[in-house]
């Protein structure tokens, strides 16, 4: 699984692209919260996108499993044209794990049916293989001793690793997170975060939402800067933090470091 | 006044018992299965199918049930279906309470979080897939207690069957009381069985109240 050519390969990956964005625009009514977005991730790749709140940051990643649509451009998922009108997206969306800002854990199951119930449900896995592999995901993230517990009885921390683990028990070829951390309380972020840096670099392609400068420092291949609705800079994280060549990133650094 | 009448009809009595009972599941069988149905398509992505479902709800709730019924048993017929008094009466308290569960149900789901819904979808499961396995078993849990104010009222719905000359709680007590003219006795029977129906009802409903809140 592990592909370590990937690793630091930054802008212009070789590899295949897992998901590219052309010029690709998204309005609220009157709001243009996106204004020409062109991106591309490379397969196995870890991006990092940052910016000020209300930047469009959320927005644009929840385009590319068409939570939200979009309103002009295209956007390519896994060779998928994601808003053309043919697309079966709900077979696309099995291939791409969501981890969202409140966990979004359904309340009325335990953790392991949580983690279990796309699996059964919609790949149509045997129950007691997507148990087996439940069980699994949840040790991994670190949960294993609380598989009975309902998501009411876990502490944000819990509940993030729990909806970490759910999104993987697809087995996604790409996962996104948006803002992972930021309803958490101060000593519950690392542990979500120690997850994420596990899960980076195994293959599976990562992209972030998330204010977590460290975490971006040191996990990301790429740091994209999203501010207006446009990407200002995209760079490697050394050459971000320390190098920063527009105003407007310098100004956003200098705001939260 | 004698109480008499009421042992002495006891079988007749006991027959419109059944025969309200009866009413009453099937009523509510109809309502809680079109409402179960409905109240997703409230929501649903396509508009055609929102607006088929308002206009459902909102013109049979608005609707006196007994215009219901009685379109259901004499005018039926004028477009060529014929409907016993019992299923004229089962499809009228069953369409209007089904219009009011729907109501109720769709409630409960403008109350459950959109990131349940985005969280659903997200993993791949279709809009019916999140509405049966992530939507609904939580917005049914929130709307419980107006459920069972809704189930008393189909309950008590079910007495239209006297309208079409039906032998079920009112219909026997109107029967009883022309023969006998015992009317304060009757009627106050009627309510009495009424009360045999409608209170272990709503007992029921508190008990299944307290249950989930449990959990």
């Amino acid at each position: 699984m592990g592909q370590p050519e990937m690793h630091g390969a930054g802008i212009g990956a070789a590899g295949p692209v897992a998901i590219e964005f052309r010029d690709v625009h998204k309005r609220y009514g009157d709001l243009h919260v996106l204004k020409g977005i062109d991106l591309r991730v490379a397969a196995g790749e870890v991006v990092v996108v940052v910016g000020p709140s209300g930047s469009g940051k959320s927005t644009l990643i929840r385009c590319i499993n068409r939570i939200e649509a979009i309103d002009a451009g295209d956007i390519t998922v896994l060779g998928v044209p994601v808003a053309a009108r043919g697309t079966d997206i709900r077979a696309l969306r099995r291939r791409i794990g969501m981890v969202f800002q409140q966990f979004n854990l359904y309340p009325h199951k335990t953790a392991l049916e949580n983690v279990m119930l796309a699996p059964v449900k919609v790949a149509g896995v045997p129950r007691g293989e997507a148990e087996q592999r439940a069980r699994e995901l949840l040790r991994r993230v670190g949960i294993g001793e609380k598989h009975g517990a309902y998501p009411a009885a876990l502490s944000g921390g819990q509940q993030q690793r729990v909806a970490i683990a759910r999104a993987l028990a697809m087995r996604p070829e790409i996962i996104l997170f948006d803002e992972p951390t930021s309803a958490l309380d101060p000593e519950m972020i690392r542990e979500v975060l120690d997850v994420m840096r596990g899960l980076a670099h195994t293959g599976i392609t990562m992209v972030v939402v998330s204010h977590e400068m460290g975490f971006a420092r040191e996990v990301a291949d790429r740091i994209v800067f999203v501010d207006d609705g446009m990407i200002v800079e995209e760079r490697p994280p050394l050459e971000f933090f320390d190098d920063a060549r527009h105003e407007r990133t310098k100004a956003f650094l200098s705001k939260i470091l | 006044m004698s109480w008499d009448v009421l042992a002495d009809n006891a079988g007749l009595f006991w027959h419109g018992f059944q025969t309200t009972l009866l009413l009453a599941l099937a009523s509510w069988a109809v309502a809680a299965s079109l409402s179960i149905v409905v109240a997703p398509l409230r929501v649903a992505p396509l508009a055609a199918l929102r607006a088929a479902a308002t206009a459902y709800v909102e013109f049979t709730r608005n609707v006196p049930p007994i215009v219901i019924v009685f379109f259901a048993y004499f005018a039926l017929p004028n477009l060529g279906v014929e409907l016993s008094p019992f299923a004229a009466v089962v499809a009228g308290v069953g369409f209007y309470g089904g219009a009011m569960f729907a109501e109720i149900i769709r409630s409960g789901i403008s109350a459950i979080p959109r990131g349940q819904y985005e969280s659903a979808t997200a993993q791949g499961m279709s809009f019916v897939q999140a509405m049966r396995l992530v939507i609904l078993p939580q917005a049914l849990r929130l709307v419980v207690p107006p459920l069972g104010t809704e189930t008393i009222n189909i309950i008590k719905n079910t007495s239209l069957g006297a309208a079409v000359s039906m032998g079920e709680i009112l219909g026997t007590a109107n029967l009883v009381g022309s023969r006998t003219f015992a009317y304060v006795v009757v009627f106050v029977g009627a309510g009495v069985l009424y009360l045999a129906l409608t209170l272990p009802t709503a007992a029921a409903f508190n008990a299944l109240e307290r249950r989930l809140a449990r959990r």
